[in-house]
Formats: structure tokens, C-alpha cells, sequence
């Protein structure tokens, strides 16, 4: 929500904030990360359209499963072949 | 501060996910690596078109820098006026001049943006303008632009698009501008340096970007990078900079792929493919032969 | 000075930041006027000499939201030409000051004075002055700027003045001194395009946000004009203070509404002529639409007679005329009404013609009672 509600004004203040949306619900298929394939070269992160890609603490490459849309291209890219587009449950 | 590697560039995204771009999108990759590569301070500035209606559904935006959208047709007319204002303002003390960065569709800068565009450039006002191209108006459903590829079917061309595409590197090479290029997403170090370069530079500076689009070329989702890559490979999309009227093309097919192979992946092109079709199918290759024998001779007419 | 030239003089005491303009007969002197003054540095300023009318207004607002203070001026087709940007500028709340020279729209192509240039953007959500002679031009800009960057306004201001007859015509301006605007007008902060405050500005808005936003900036603008006291009441020159109407001769039966510079030959005509019957309804705002104020001056009022120098074709009454009669209406007082059409593609009202006009005024709202009745002033020459 805008951070000033009192001017109603097409300006949203919080940057950002689409980072609220959850658009989990928009895939079909998830990728999953193979640890003992993945080198964290990044090459993933870089293809991502939304950004769903980043690197946790530990410089290890992580899918952020609330924003990604399951697009494949992560899978497609991989030079290493180290992500699998896995089905959805239902 | 060249980029070497992909962890010179992983910090802070200018663009935030969440937003209601298509599954795959090419301009939310050229964008988002535009952004990273892009260096601080700066306002990003778009007319009306795909990015803009993706990226901002009130209450919410995606963009973590600041950012403005007026109108379809004067992204860079409102681009102007924030360089100008700026600079008057920091000169009074009352704020600071920052990096100008315009980024718009092919709609919103080879058609009905143009007029603007030309007026900035000719200006000379210090900014970036930075068009992903997917080759059609995309936001209102798929339909022509003058950045359509000649045999591409869209809405309004249901029979294939007869006219070629237009050279808009061309066209602002001839205002003056002191650096045009053309870059892809896949190529991501090669965008990231142009866009460090062209902020570098003093003065109106162009970047275009082909940004394949799964919805309107109807390819599948995982396929954008593949296709931006075979658009190079198969010379379709020619990656080149002009600096200062001097032509270097960044990257020399030699051996280019059959444009077949790029056109098989998208039903857009299903149209052209077809045997009856065969004369449109070699209007294209011509196209695409005659542009790339002109980028030569000018490379090596106007060399660096 | 004429009233292009009060309107740069204004423009250039007021410490402005950004011009960017684009030529048009008859407002072409602001612009050369104003590209003089930041070229020899007597205003600090960036002129951007921009390829239409379209990118002007687009760059202001470009401008306008980095805190910048902004303006710009046009005319006729440069004004129709910006239409679809001004509704922007009102939307994105961005406190831009236009002066417009009134000229008529073609086809067929007319360089000459009317309003039907403003009248055709009366719905864009900008506050709308109105002045008569190049006095009201000078201090009616200083003090638009103070009414757009109110912090419970911030709306775009356009000040009218009449082609050739206000623009062209010179007479003596009492202006006031560089420092003294310059302390009428202080700069507020206000949400603007800055790296340490990325906000989002002119987003998409759904049909569950769109209706919200639009009804807020009906609220805004009346608001705007319940302002107009409060900053006109600082304006240094208490002469020249902006008014949302002004009443001449109080005691008239028939009340004349004008606007603009015929305002002036009508006065004219009842200082000099005994014309004691018929008093004189200056209207300086017209929109927000001050409707309290004209019923108050209507109060005594038995006929009115509303002058309007543009016409809309298609409506029940031209744009003054429909304002007014909605006014009464809303007020549930019923006036015989005379819509008097004039000026059109600046055909002047000369003195006799508005005698004439006065002449007849009493028997035309006689005969039709209190239905509205309608005179073309000037047409084939005459009174029609």
C-alpha cells in the first residue's frame, strides 16, 4: 500500500513493493536445483525475468519459490544441466 | 568500470519481482541487466507500453529506483525535461543531477515516440535511451510496428508483415548521436559494458536491445535466451556500437547459421515457412543479407 | 508592456527553473521574450526549445516532478495539440503554470483572439484565470504560481489572455520589485524524482483505484479555489489581487458576465453611457467554477446576459453560458437568460457593437421570459 494514504495521488512511495505479490500461483513447473551439479556460476540469475534467482549467505544459488513463474528458462540455460523443471502438485 | 564477470554485477536490482510480466519475458531480462549494470544516481523514465503496465498496477510498483511514465509518445520529451531541470536545480542547490535512463518498447520509440526522440537527440540532452524490441505492439495485443520483421505475422498483419524493418540505429547515428548500439540479453557482459559506456558518454546515447517475446512470437517460454542467441547467430539481429559515426561490429558472424533455424522456433514465422510463401521467405533473407553486407562496408568505411 | 511581455516579465521575477516551450501566434513573444532573458542571464533558468507543443507540456512535467519550478505557454492548435498531456498534469498533480494566448481553433485556420482554445481542454482538471489587460496578466502569473504549489493544491494553473487584444495591446504595468516576489513566492517540498526516494510516479490504475483518484481531484480543485483568498490576500500589491469575479456597479438589474479583455469595453460602455440599468460581472476564475460567489452576485439580479467568446457546438449552451445556467440552476433560482456569442476568430466587439448589444439586451430577455435566448454578436457584421 502507498506509505502516504492521505494524498490520494497516482504515486505509490514504497519501492518495490511488488515483492508482495505472491505469483507462485502462476507456475506450472518448478525448477530444483541439483547441489552436487550446480557451480553457483550465476548464469541462471542473469536469465531470470522477474528476478526469482539469488544467492544465499553461503554464496549458494537459490530458487525464490514465491516469486518464480516457472518460465524454464533457468533449466535451458544451465550449463551444467543442474536445474530440472519438476511438475507442480496439484 | 568494465564488467568481467557475472559477480560484478549481482547486487542491488533496480526492478523487484512480483510483477505481471509473461512467464519468460525478454524485456524484463534486458531491463533487469540494465539495471544492474546501470550506476547510480539515475531516473528511469518509460512511455506507455508493456514494462510500464507490468511493472506498476497500483498499489504497487517493481521499481526500486525512481521512475516516471507520462504518455506513450513523449518518453524522451519528459526525459528532456528532467536532464534540463536537474541541472538548473543543482546549480541553484535545491537537488542534484542524475543519470537519465529511457527505457520503451519499439512502439513507444520507432513509431509514435519517434518525433520526441529526434527532438532530444538533436537537442543533445545528456541521456540513455534504452528500447527493448520485441518487434511489435506487444502491450495491445501483438500488433505491427515499424520494428516488425518483414514475413512476421501479427493482428494487423494476418498475411505477414511486407515492409522491412527500420534502421533505427541509423537514423540517430544521423542526428549526431555519439553513441548508438545494439545489444542482447544473452550476451549479458556485452549489454552491461554498453550501457557503463553509453552513461560514460556526454550526450544523447542509444541502446536497442532485442527482447524476444514468448506470448507474441509464440515460442515457448524457456526458449528466450535461445532464440536472442540464434538471432545473432543467424546475423537476423547484428550486434554492433557506433561510436561517434564509427561503425564496430562487436560480433563478427563469419559462419552464421541458416536464418531457417531461428524462424522454425517461433509460429510467428510459421506463416513465412510455408512452401507458397517462398518469395517472402527470400525477401527476408535478403534483408537480412543486404543489412548485414551494408554493416561491412560501412565498418570498414568508418572504421573506430 | 503588452501582455505577452507582462507575462515574461512575471515568469522571470518569479525565479523560475524550467521553460520549455514551442512558438504559436500570438503568444511567440513569451517565448522569444523568455529565451532573451535566460540567454543574458537575467533569469537562472534552462530553456529547452522543444519540438512541439506536445514535448512541451511533456517536458514540464518531466521537470515539474523534480521539484522544479515550471512554465510554459501556448496557444490554439499548440494547446489542442498538448490536450491528452494537460489531463496528465492535473492527474500527476504537477504545479505547472501556462499563460495561454486565446486564439481561435482552425479549421478554417485563424491566428486571431477567442477562447475557444482553453474552452476545449475546460475539462482537464487545470485551475483557469482569466485577465483582462496586461496588469492582470503580471500579477495573476505571480500569483498562479503561488496557487499551484500550494501543498494542498499542487494542480497546473493556466492564466488566459486574449490574442492580439491583451497580448499585443501595451499599457503602463505597475510591477513589483525582484526580492519582493521573489519572498510572495518560497518553495515548499513536494514528492519528486530522486535516487535516495525512488517512488513510482504515473502508475497504472486499475477500475478498482481509477474512479478514486479522479473524484479526489474534483475535491483538489474546488479546494484550489477556496485557496485563491488565502494566497491573493498575500500578494504584495493589494490592487492586483486575483478575485474570482469582480461587480461593477452593484446596483444594475441586468448583470453582463464576462471574461477576458471585452470585459473592459463593457465597462466602458456603462461608466460612459448611463447605462445604469445593467452591471458588470467580471469573472476572473473560471474553473473551479466559482458558483456561491456568482448566485451571491446575482442576489438583486432580474436578467443576465452572459458573454461568451467561444461556442460548442453540439451543447445546449456555449461554455460560459452552460456554467452559469447550471450555477442558477443548482441554486434554484431561475433568470431569464441571454447567451451572447462573440469575437469568434477575433472580430472584435467594438464599443458600438457591445452599445448595440446592451441596447437590445433588455427586449431579448423580455420576450423569451424565462427561457434562454441567444444573440451572435458581430455576425454578417450586426447583432443577429
Amino acid at each position: 500500500m502507498s506509505r502516504r494514504p492521505e494524498l490520494l495521488i497516482p504515486i505509490v512511495f514504497e519501492a518495490g513493493n511488488t515483492a508482495l505479490r505472491k505469483v507462485a500461483n502462476w507456475r506450472s513447473n518448478r525448477p530444483v536445483i541439483e547441489r552436487r551439479l550446480c557451480t553457483n556460476c550465476l548464469i541462471c540469475w542473469i536469465y531470470c525475468p522477474e528476478p526469482a534467482i539469488y544467492m544465499d549467505n553461503e554464496g549458494n544459488v537459490q530458487i525464490d519459490y514465491d516469486h518464480c513463474k516457472g518460465c524454464g528458462i533457468c533449466a535451458e540455460e544451465c550449463p551444467r544441466k543442474a536445474i530440472k523443471m519438476v511438475m507442480e502438485n496439484v | 568500470m568494465q564488467v568481467s564477470k557475472l559477480l560484478d554485477l549481482y547486487g542491488r536490482e533496480g526492478l523487484s519481482p512480483g510483477h505481471s510480466a509473461c512467464q519468460g519475458c525478454g524485456a524484463t531480462i534486458a531491463v533487469r541487466q540494465v539495471l544492474l549494470a546501470a550506476e547510480p544516481p539515475y531516473i528511469v523514465v518509460s512511455p506507455t507500453g508493456c514494462l510500464e503496465v507490468i511493472s506498476t498496477p497500483y498499489p504497487y510498483t517493481a521499481w526500486r529506483v525512481p521512475w516516471v511514465h507520462v504518455a506513450f509518445e513523449n518518453a524522451a520529451a519528459v526525459a528532456s525535461g528532467i536532464e534540463a531541470a536537474l541541472r538548473v536545480l543543482e546549480r541553484k542547490g535545491l537537488g542534484r543531477r542524475h543519470k537519465i535512463i529511457v527505457i520503451g518498447g519499439d512502439g513507444g520509440t520507432f513509431d509514435i515516440g519517434l518525433q520526441a526522440i529526434s527532438g532530444a537527440f538533436e537537442r543533445g540532452h545528456d541521456l540513455l535511451y534504452v528500447c527493448y524490441d520485441n518487434e511489435a505492439y506487444m502491450n495491445t495485443g501483438i500488433q505491427r510496428s515499424a520494428a516488425t520483421p518483414i514475413g512476421s505475422v501479427t493482428t494487423t498483419t494476418p498475411a505477414g508483415k511486407r515492409e522491412r524493418k527500420k534502421d533505427i540505429v541509423s537514423i540517430l547515428v544521423s542526428h549526431g548521436s555519439p553513441y548508438v548500439a545494439t545489444a542482447s540479453p544473452h550476451l549479458w557482459k556485452d549489454l552491461a559494458n554498453k550501457v557503463r559506456k553509453a552513461q560514460s558518454i556526454e550526450g544523447p546515447t542509444f541502446l536497442h536491445i532485442v527482447a524476444p517475446c514468448p506470448r507474441g512470437w509464440y515460442y515457448d517460454s524457456s526458449l528466450t535466451i535461445k532464440i536472442a542467441k540464434l538471432a545473432v547467430e543467424t546475423r537476423v539481429f547484428p550486434i554492433y556500437e557506433v561510436e561517434n559515426g564509427k561503425y564496430r561490429i562487436n560480433y563478427l558472424i563469419s559462419r552464421p547459421r541458416p536464418v531457417e533455424e531461428y524462424l522454425r522456433l517461433q509460429s510467428r514465422f510459421a506463416y513465412l515457412l510455408r512452401p507458397e510463401n517462398a518469395a517472402l521467405l527470400e525477401e527476408f533473407k535478403r534483408w537480412v543479407e543486404e543489412r548485414w553486407n551494408q554493416l561491412l562496408k560501412l565498418a570498414a568505411a568508418f572504421p573506430p | 508592456m503588452t501582455g505577452n511581455e507582462a507575462v515574461a516579465y512575471a515568469v522571470k521575477q518569479a525565479d523560475v527553473d524550467f521553460i520549455s516551450a514551442y512558438p504559436i501566434t500570438p503568444q511567440t513573444i513569451i517565448v522569444e521574450r523568455l529565451s532573451e532573458y535566460v540567454s543574458s542571464g537575467e533569469v537562472d533558468a534552462e530553456f529547452v526549445p522543444v519540438e512541439s507543443e506536445h514535448s512541451a507540456l511533456s517536458a514540464c512535467i518531466g521537470a515539474s516532478l523534480t521539484g522544479a519550478r515550471v512554465f510554459t505557454s501556448t496557444s490554439s492548435q499548440g494547446l489542442a495539440l498538448m490536450h491528452e498531456v494537460m489531463y496528465i498534469a492535473s492527474g500527476l498533480r504537477c504545479p505547472i503554470v501556462m499563460a495561454v494566448a486565446n486564439r481561435a481553433l482552425s479549421a478554417p485556420l485563424n491566428i486571431h483572439g477567442d477562447h475557444s482554445d482553453i474552452m476545449g481542454s475546460r475539462d482537464s482538471g487545470w485551475v483557469l484565470i482569466f485577465a483582462e489587460n496586461p496588469q492582470e496578466v503580471y500579477d495573476y502569473i505571480i500569483q498562479a504560481f503561488r496557487l499551484a504549489e500550494h501543498p494542498e493544491v499542487l494542480l497546473p494553473v493556466a492564466v488566459n489572455l486574449d490574442g492580439f487584444t491583451v497580448s499585443h495591446s501595451s499599457e503602463p504595468v505597475a510591477v513589483l520589485e525582484d526580492a519582493v516576489v521573489r519572498s510572495y513566492l518560497p518553495r515548499n517540498p513536494r514528492p519528486r524524482l530522486e535516487y535516495e526516494e525512488p517512488s513510482s510516479f504515473g502508475v497504472f490504475a486499475l477500475p478498482s483505484h481509477y474512479f478514486e483518484f479522479k473524484v479526489e481531484q474534483e475535491r483538489v480543485l474546488r479546494r484550489a479555489g477556496e485557496l485563491v483568498e488565502e494566497i491573493s490576500r498575500a500578494y504584495p500589491n493589494s490592487h492586483g489581487r486575483l478575485v474570482k469575479l469582480s461587480k461593477f456597479n452593484e446596483d444594475g438589474r441586468i448583470a453582463v458576465i464576462c471574461m477576458g479583455g471585452t470585459t473592459g469595453t463593457v465597462r466602458h460602455a456603462l461608466k460612459h453611457h448611463g447605462l445604469e440599468d445593467f452591471s458588470l460581472i467580471s469573472l476572473k476564475l473560471f474553473s473551479p467554477f466559482p458558483g456561491k460567489e456568482l448566485l451571491e452576485a446575482l442576489s438583486e439580479a432580474e436578467g443576465v446576459v452572459v458573454m461568451d467568446r467561444a461556442t460548442s457546438p453540439g451543447a445546449a449552451l456555449p461554455p460560459l453560458a452552460s456554467n452559469v445556467a447550471a450555477t442558477l440552476y443548482e441554486g434554484g433560482v431561475s433568470l431569464p437568460l441571454l447567451s451572447v456569442v462573440y469575437g469568434l476568430g477575433g472580430r472584435e466587439p467594438t464599443l458600438k457593437m457591445v452599445l448595440e448589444m446592451l441596447d437590445k439586451a433588455e427586449e431579448r430577455l423580455r420576450a423569451r421570459g424565462r427561457a434562454v435566448s441567444r444573440m451572435y454578436l458581430g455576425y454578417g457584421g450586426g447583432v443577429a
